[in-house]
């Protein structure tokens, strides 16, 4: 599935609900079951601190493809961070370089999104993207 | 109760809204209160109808509203019994007044070697300008410690204080805990050893009678917005035979006496330390403020409150895995809590759906967090016109949210 397509799978799961305690029990859920963050890779320079929660991600190019873990200390940035990782893990750097993310606004979460949330999704969302960017360089 | 609720909350046009599709509870008045009619109409009444520069003009509306600006001054200086309204200083907030103080206190009384006093549970505006004076000046800061249930350890502090003490700076009451300090037994500890205090009355003003004659004070410093004010404007008190003493802060119009290029003469006291043109209107709604609450009287306010907030620590207690951040016997208006083994941010992200205006996070004070080894809590923090039905509700919305958390 490409980018665009897993953004629109999301935002059909997440069409059923209308109420946001829905919505929100949703998101845990996904949190919960995010796989769990390998600890060898819990490292400072993974660490993005946002003032409210903590986001760690790691990346490795695996055949030209990059694959992302995430985790968070807060469970609905996990489960944001799930669906983060859900929508860009295992696409090639071009790819992710040229995707637009718009799936966060439409299910309603555009808040998390917002640079005065701090809760690290945003530093996270950048960090994706310079990740692309280095692989991309690296790749030649 | 004294009081009427349903009017009350009919004077803050703000509270009557939804948010989330569910009936605002705003329960983030240590961060800032609402602000009464009362208040609203006096500050826009100013543009409206006096707005003018003070302190210059010959002219009809710059009188009127010098009138009212120092006449807002002599309500501050009648609200915390200072001896004169001289000794009412206005400022930005409570963060300028600390700046204030620690500046021209600083330039003016110390030296390498001399030592201020601060206390574990401080804010950060009560800390970092102290830090940076330290950098300046050589100057040594020394923390009181804080107990296990978010009490000052008050024989350390008996411990820190002496003969290199130059000043104690401290909470009247804590913005995460609402633990009330022993402070009129700090000021006559620090009395005993020669040392003036500095009381940071942010969150105790709005909350209990304040008499700064009768505390003994030196320094009482507080903020407009956290008592139902407009934002932008806060008080220094300082007693006059310090500021009088003191250098000044900021350089510029009004805190001059004469100005020439080969020397400057400062005005007298409370223009010495207030350069620039003030926010007039904004000391004006302050005055306002104060009317407003004392209508409502300041005893009646804090038995309310009291009310409410011990009926809040009861219910809430009651919440499977509610666990409070300080639990002393001296406490009001606010309650610092964890449930169970969630992160503040989810519990605060869900109560914001639910309609509930919580705080959560370190609440600026990082140093009692590193004391407890959390790293932020949820706040609850009360004012008189929330009510017990709103205290249900967030009970109610604790469980579910506790629930689905767990
Ligand atoms: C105890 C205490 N001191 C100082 C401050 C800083 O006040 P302001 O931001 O109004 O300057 C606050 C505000 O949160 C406070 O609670």
């Amino acid at each position: 599935m490409t980018i665009k397509e897993k953004q629109k799978e999301v935002i059909g799961e997440f069409a059923a609900f209308d109420d946001w305690m829905d919505k929100y029990s949703l998101l845990i859920e996904l949190g919960n079951e995010l796989d769990s963050f390998d600890e060898v890779h819990r490292q400072p320079q993974n660490l993005i601190e946002g003032c409210q929660s903590k986001v760690w991600l790691h990346a490795e190019l695996n055949d030209g493809e990059i694959v992302f873990q995430g985790d968070s200390d807060a469970i609905i940035v996990k489960g944001i961070v799930a669906l983060l990782l859900r929508v860009l893990s295992g696409h090639t750097p071009d790819e992710i370089l040229e995707s637009e993310l718009f799936f966060i606004d439409e299910i309603g979460l555009k808040e998390h999104l917002s640079p005065t949330r701090s809760n690290g999704l945003v530093a996270m969302v950048k960090q994706i993207k310079a990740y692309a960017l280095a692989f991309k360089a690296k790749m030649g | 109760m004294a009081f009427d609720i349903r009017k009350i909350r009919a004077d803050f046009p703000i509270l009557s809204q939804e948010v989330n599709g569910k009936p605002l509870v705003y329960f983030d008045n240590a961060a800032t209160t609402q602000k009464p009619l009362a208040v609203i109409d006096a500050e826009a009444g100013v543009y409206k109808t006096i707005n003018s520069n003070i302190h210059r003009g010959v002219h009809h509306l710059s009188n009127v509203c010098t009138e009212a600006f120092e006449d807002a001054r002599k309500k501050v200086a009648g609200f915390i019994n200072a001896d004169s309204s001289d000794e009412i200083i206005f400022t930005r907030g409570t963060t300028e007044s600390v700046n204030l103080l620690s500046f021209s206190f600083g330039e003016t009384f110390l030296k390498e070697g001399d030592e201020v006093i601060l206390t574990e549970m401080e804010h950060h505006s009560n800390i970092v300008p102290w830090q940076l004076l330290a950098q300046r000046r050589g100057v040594a800061i020394k923390v009181v410690p804080v107990t296990d249930n978010g009490e000052l350890d008050m024989q350390v502090f008996g411990e820190l204080l002496n003969e290199k003490t130059r000043l104690v700076a401290v909470a009247h009451i804590s913005n995460v805990m609402g633990t009330i300090n022993p402070v009129e037994e700090i000021i006559a500890l620090a009395h005993a050893a020669d040392v003036p205090v500095m009381i940071d009355g942010a969150q105790a003003i709005h909350h209990l009678p304040v008499d700064v004659q009768k505390l003994n004070s030196d320094f009482y410093v507080f903020s407009g917005h956290k008592m139902y004010a407009p934002t932008g404007v806060g008080v220094l008190y300082g007693k006059r035979k310090w500021l009088e003493m003191m250098k000044p802060y900021q350089g510029g119009g009004e805190m001059i006496d004469k100005v020439s290029f080969s020397g400057t003469t400062f005005n007298d006291l409370p223009y010495k330390f207030e350069a620039g043109t003030p926010n007039y209107a904004g000391v004006i709604g302050l005055g306002a403020a104060i009317d407003y609450l004392q209508e409502q009287g300041l005893e009646e306010i804090w038995a309310y409150e009291h009310e409410l907030f011990e009926y809040a620590k009861e219910k809430m207690q009651t919440v499977p895995g509610m666990r409070f951040v300080g639990q002393t016997a001296n406490h009001t208006s606010v309650i610092s809590f964890l449930l169970g083994h969630s992160h503040p941010f989810d519990v605060g992200t869900l109560l914001d759906k639910l309609g509930f205006a919580l705080r959560t996070g370190h609440h600026c004070a990082q140093p009692l967090m590193d004391r407890f080894q959390i790293s932020g809590t949820v706040r609850a923090s009360f004012a008189f016109y929330n009510t017990k039905e709103e205290v249900d509700r967030l009970v109610e919305a604790l469980l579910r949210v506790g629930s689905m958390l767990s």
